[in-house]
């Protein structure tokens, strides 16, 4: 598989990043020289110290930051322009407070000015797709944190994207709740095998769900190291058990140490 | 937390004692002075004699708060949408907005009856004055408060800057919207008693609270002084509590402030 072919048997990457450098006004750059592809159906966690420009690195790609120098090209098209086809999951679930569950799943399709009827079937799908359609009535206060979550999931596939960039998600909830969300969040991939860009600072998550981890080292923001990730799809929690992920993550683990000792040497 | 019998009876207790203790004093004032200090039941008897003129004026003063009020609340709305295009606009407009907050009503008032005349006319105006500011700055502050990351999930989904507006800024400024609401509602029968004391002389028969209480106060009629003292905080309360009631209707359902369980 090479990622810089152009024959016409091979299809061109979903995404391509092209020399990326990011900078805040005068200062030193945040990102500098990220080239990087990935191809339909990957699953790419980004790890590393903070300070990396992990985030960064999504606010990019859905154009919500303009880049400084280099490209970045989704499906062809300028991060702006790609809207349709890739959504956010932020670290916090970022739900309208004073909209139902169910409100809250239709709302990129309402302001894209879908029917109702359509808007309606989407929301059932998707929220029994997260396992909520009993709560579709209720109002996001009522919910906890990884139900909320799971919310924000199903509104971010109600648009159907190709490419889901993924800030932290479930970052703040505890390590059952994370557990469990991972393995569903694969499930859910199942029926649609949609790219993802996984934001993490667990090395467990990135494993579990990746088939690339990308190690990114801090001031400035560089890919250190790639680790391909080749346990088979669908994982379980038995995945968890085996020798090979236990293998993975204390390799990423050893990594992620080098580079945070760099981080700290600098 | 359940409330325990004594609990509710408290509040009655401890007016009882207010009453009992009003009584007290007056026992122990010399009598040529217990004029200054009227007892409960006379204060209850000024209201028997002078009902009808404490009515008509709560409703005159009542009016001129609702108009001012209401007036405020739709302009101040409007002028806080605009504030919160930009910071540009804020910073033109904020320091106005200050002068004019911090120069006393009292002051303002002669000036606007002499622009305007006495009547209704300048009390909707002074009420008007005093609660369009806590209106806007609530509002404003409402408005340009809105989470980050939900502005952020609006551009994801290519929101237009109206549906923005509309879906997300309004509705996430309502509690700041609804406080400044609450601070109005208490301000607004002031601004009109305010306003009456001044304007409402000239009014003819449409005289309110602030105007009856110059006559009794120029006639020495403490009881019925007391009872519209009563009779303006009834005002108020009303006012108060039709605001609670919009609040509740409008966060109830989905604002923490709200919860049952909080």
């Amino acid at each position: 598989m090479t990622a810089m072919s152009a024959s016409d048997s091979v299809p061109p990457p979903l995404v391509r990043f092209t020399d990326i450098v990011k900078r805040f006004g005068e200062k030193p750059p945040v990102i500098d020289g990220i080239s990087l592809t990935a191809e339909r159906g990957d699953f790419i966690s980004l790890i590393g110290p903070s300070g990396c420009g992990k985030s960064t690195v999504l606010k990019l790609m859905s154009g919500l930051l303009p880049i400084t120098s280099g490209e970045i090209v989704v499906d062809g098209m300028k991060p702006v322009d790609a809207r349709e086809e890739l959504f956010y999951v932020f670290q916090e679930p970022t739900l309208l407070p004073w909209l139902t569950v169910r409100a809250n799943v239709e709302l990129p399709l309402k302001i894209r000015g879908r029917l109702a009827a359509e808007r309606a079937a989407v929301a059932d799908k998707n929220l029994s797709l997260v396992g909520l359609t009993e709560r579709a009535d209720f109002y996001p206060r009522e919910l906890s944190g990884g139900q909320k979550m799971r919310v924000s999931i199903a509104r971010a596939l109600s648009m159907s994207p190709e490419l889901l960039l993924m800030d932290e998600p479930f970052g703040a909830l505890d390590e059952m709740t994370r557990d469990h969300l991972n393995e569903e969040l694969l499930a859910i991939r199942q029926q649609h095998a949609w790219t993802a860009f996984f934001v993490t600072h667990s090395v467990a998550e990135a494993v579990f769900l990746s088939n690339r981890i990308i190690v990114l080292s801090a001031n400035p923001g560089r890919i250190h190291t790639e680790v391909k990730v080749d346990l088979p799809y669908p994982r379980t929690e038995e995945t968890r058990l085996s020798a090979e992920y236990q293998r993975l993550v204390a390799e990423v683990s050893r990594l992620l140490r080098s580079v945070e000792r760099l981080k700290n040497a600098a | 937390m359940k409330k325990s019998r004594i609990d509710k009876f408290l509040p009655v207790f401890s007016t009882a004692s207010i009453i009992g203790l009003w009584y007290l004093v007056r026992a122990i004032m010399p009598e040529e002075q217990h004029f200054l200090l009227p007892a409960p039941h006379q204060i209850l008897q000024a209201f028997h004699d002078k009902g009808p003129a404490l009515w008509a004026a709560a409703l005159n003063t009542g009016r001129g708060a609702l108009l001012g009020f209401s007036s405020a609340v739709l302009l101040s709305f409007l002028l806080a949408l605009f504030l919160s295009l930009s910071p540009r606009i804020r910073a033109s407009f904020y320091p106005h907005l200050m002068v004019l907050q911090m120069t006393p009503i009292i002051i303002l008032a002669p000036i606007l009856i002499l622009w305007v005349g006495a009547g209704l006319k300048s009390v909707v105006i002074i009420t008007f004055l005093i609660c369009f500011f806590p209106m806007v700055v609530n509002t404003t502050q409402g408005l340009v408060s809105t989470d980050a990351n939900l502005v952020d999930f609006f551009r994801m989904c290519n929101a237009s800057k109206r549906q923005e507006i509309l879906w997300l800024r309004v509705p996430a400024a309502l509690p700041y919207f609804f406080t400044g609401l609450r601070i109005a509602a208490t301000l607004a029968p002031i601004g009109a008693i305010v306003g009456d004391l001044y304007a409402g002389n000239a009014a003819g028969g449409q005289g309110g609270l602030g105007f009856l209480t110059i006559v009794y106060s120029s006639q020495f009629q403490m009881g019925a002084l007391f009872a519209t003292a009563l009779v303006s905080c009834a005002l108020g309360f009303v006012f108060v509590g039709v605001v609670l009631v919009f609040s509740w209707l409008g966060l109830r359902k989905w604002h923490e402030s709200y919860r049952k369980d909080a």
